[in-house]
């Protein structure tokens, strides 16, 4: 078996499992902590707390306006990779044509050209991001290796799926094998760090939004 | 031993230890939640005015916990058996904790302005307020807490006074030429009274018995229950918070209040709105109301009319506790309009005030005083800023910590209590003397 055959077949078999276990875990393993109710006598209906949640959800992913000053460059860099990141994954069209075939479903992709466009300027502020987590001190101080270990392998994945598409450095299957690989340690690490907080981070921010919500303050 | 701890048990690893698994275990789902959601983006440091005056990365307000985090993922979190196995999370030790006991106290207000800005929807606030009930248990709650605490749980005042504070209240009735209503058997309100006030502001008492007799409400004051401040909730002593709340739900149940009526005091709010239900294990049988929701409600009921106010420009103070935990936004607002006063409002204000630098505790630790002066500069600037005549606020110990901001940097700004002011203006109503 090749390195390819090796990555896509028993490789991301073992990869997929413990990502689905593992998050499941991570999930089932804190819900099952006691949760208690809320006895104090809300100042908002049940229907205006919910509504605050959903709301919250969609107010938070950009800061209020007496915070931009001190957030908002910070934060365009953070949501900028996002947006890089999910537009490669979801748009580049052999990623549709393997998420589509584990997925059952198939939609349409962008150019390449453009899919390696967004890739270089992904992967500046990639690049970016690690700049400002060790210049930063607030950042620097708060980092460990979760953070560091997460961004290298997204960053890995990045740059070995860019190297496979513009075939520099060794063969293509070569390289798209160790693209996978590197797709495959990403699922096996994800569970356990930080990039998890693609699950949380909108139920968190609904909770938040809702109990501000139910004593009538802003969230 | 530290100072900050003299006069405490000492804080030996057994003790820190069985703290911070206290804490691990009575971390529920939802703070486990917050715990594991942080992305150390660091933005909270942002919104935390002992960061934006330092700019020291120390006060970023989630790494004011990273102890805890370091317990809840040792001890409690889904992976924790890995953690300990591989030794990827260490103990925290005594000498950790007691390092933190600065960042837990002296340098947090509990103010929540954090919990507004993380993009991940983390109420870091509240982990700080858990954070605080393993530092007491630990034996590390700063000696002045820890003393006002364990005072106020066993007698009912925070400390000892010339007089029961009974006999003041009746004291400040005849100095004001108000009656005082005290130990009534029954009455639809129960007030209660910073200790603040009796000491510092008298006139805010007569202030609150003047309007309630002016609205011919059925209230009283209670010797069982007359302290509205908790010094449990600030030291982190979750049992004698307990035992505070208690004391005021118990009178409030035994004169049959259908209200129980916060005075400007914006921590006793939080601890009897938001929190003396959980504590007393079921709903209470009544409401807690602030004396500005309170007032703004008689004023929609036309049951309060107000006249004109004269203030010249104004601008108001909205205090954290009440505001921004609270959700008491739009009824001091409303009191004010009332009064003809077109407010000038600060830079930051509603949800958005940055704290007076005063609260959770903070004003009353003696050794913090160098670093909240420090703080309270850019609040002093905003006030300044607006080029308000008046300054207003409805919370007695910002109003102390704004009185004591006056002496300390020879600032010419009084900070004026709403109530009194109400008190001043009502309709139909002699001005009191």
């Amino acid at each position: 078996m090749d390195l390819l055959g090796f990555a896509r077949g028993p490789a991301l078999k073992v990869a997929l499992a413990i990502f689905c276990l593992g998050v499941a875990w991570r999930i089932v393993g804190f819900a099952l902590l006691r949760l208690r109710r809320d006895l104090n006598e809300p100042r908002a209906s049940i229907l205006k707390y919910l509504s605050g949640g959903f709301v919250a959800v969609g107010s938070r992913s950009w800061p209020h306006k007496e915070f931009i000053g001190r957030t908002g460059p910070g934060e365009a860099l953070g949501y900028s990779y996002h947006i890089g990141l999910f537009a490669v994954v979801l748009l580049f069209t052999p990623h549709i044509v393997f998420l589509g075939g584990l997925l059952g479903v198939m939609w349409p992709g962008l150019p390449s050209s453009l899919i390696t466009v967004i890739s270089v300027v992904t992967v500046t502020l990639f690049l970016a991001v690690l700049f400002r987590r060790v210049t930063n001190p607030v950042m620097r101080m708060l980092s460990n290796f979760d953070d560091y270990f997460s961004w290298f392998i997204t960053a890995l994945v990045m740059a070995t799926g860019l190297a496979a598409t513009a075939h520099i450095g060794a063969r293509y299957e070569t390289l798209l094998g160790l693209h996978v690989l590197s797709v495959d340690v990403l699922l096996v690490w994800f569970p356990f760090g930080k990039l998890m907080h693609a699950f949380y981070i909108f139920p968190s921010r609904a909770i938040n939004g809702a109990l501000l919500a139910r004593k009538g303050a802003i969230s | 031993m530290s100072d900050a701890t003299a006069g405490l048990p000492e804080a030996p690893q057994a003790r820190v230890s069985g703290a911070m698994r206290g804490f691990a275990q009575e971390v529920g789902a939802l703070s486990a939640f917050r715990l594991e959601s942080c992305i150390h983006c660091g933005i909270c440091a942002d919104a935390c005015h002992f960061y934006i005056a330092t700019e020291d990365p120390q006060y970023t307000p989630i790494w004011k916990i990273e102890p805890f985090k370091q317990a809840y993922k040792r001890e409690a979190s889904p992976f924790a058996p890995l953690y300990r196995l591989f030794g990827l999370k260490r103990a925290v030790t005594a000498d950790q904790l007691e390092q933190w006991q600065h960042l837990l106290f002296d340098s947090c207000n509990m103010c929540g302005r954090c919990s507004l800005i993380c993009p991940m929807g983390i109420d870091v606030a509240a982990l700080i307020e858990q954070a605080r009930h393993a530092m007491f248990d630990a034996g590390l709650a700063p000696k002045e807490l820890y003393q006002k605490a364990a005072c106020q749980q066993a007698t009912g005042q925070p400390e000892a006074s010339r007089e029961p504070y009974r006999e003041q209240l009746k004291a400040i009735g005849t100095r004001f030429g108000v009656e005082i209503p005290l130990d009534r058997p029954e009455a639809d309100v129960m007030l209660c009274v910073p200790r603040t006030d009796i000491e510092h502001y008298p006139s805010s008492v007569a202030a609150l018995a003047r309007v309630m007799q002016h609205l011919r409400i059925s209230c009283t004051f209670r010797s069982d229950g007359l302290v509205a401040e908790n010094y449990g909730y600030f030291a982190g002593g979750k049992s004698w918070q307990r035992d505070i709340s208690l004391r005021l739900i118990d009178a409030a149940i035994a004169c049959k209040a259908k209200i129980l009526l916060v005075p400007e005091c914006g921590h006793a709010y939080t601890a009897l709105r938001w929190e003396a239900a959980d504590l007393y294990g079921k709903p209470l049988p009544f409401h807690v109301r602030h004396v500005t929701e309170f007032l703004a409600d008689e004023l929609e009921a036309g049951r309060l009319k107000l006249g004109a106010a004269v203030t010249g420009k104004t601008t108001f103070h909205d205090p954290c506790q009440l505001v921004r935990k609270g959700g008491v936004n739009d009824a001091p607002r409303a009191l004010m309009k009332a009064m003809g006063i077109e407010l000038d409002e600060l830079k930051n204000h509603g949800g958005f005030t940055f704290c007076c630098g005063g609260g959770g505790g903070v004003l009353d630790i003696e050794r913090a005083a160098p670093l909240r002066y420090r703080t309270m500069e850019n609040k002093l600037r905003e006030i300044d800023d607006t080029g308000a005549e008046t300054f207003l606020t409805s919370c007695s110990d910002c109003r102390r910590t704004f009185d004591d901001a006056q002496q300390h940097f020879n600032w010419n700004k009084t900070p004026h209590s709403l109530l009194e002011l109400v008190s001043n203006n009502l309709a139909g109503a002699e001005k009191p003397t």
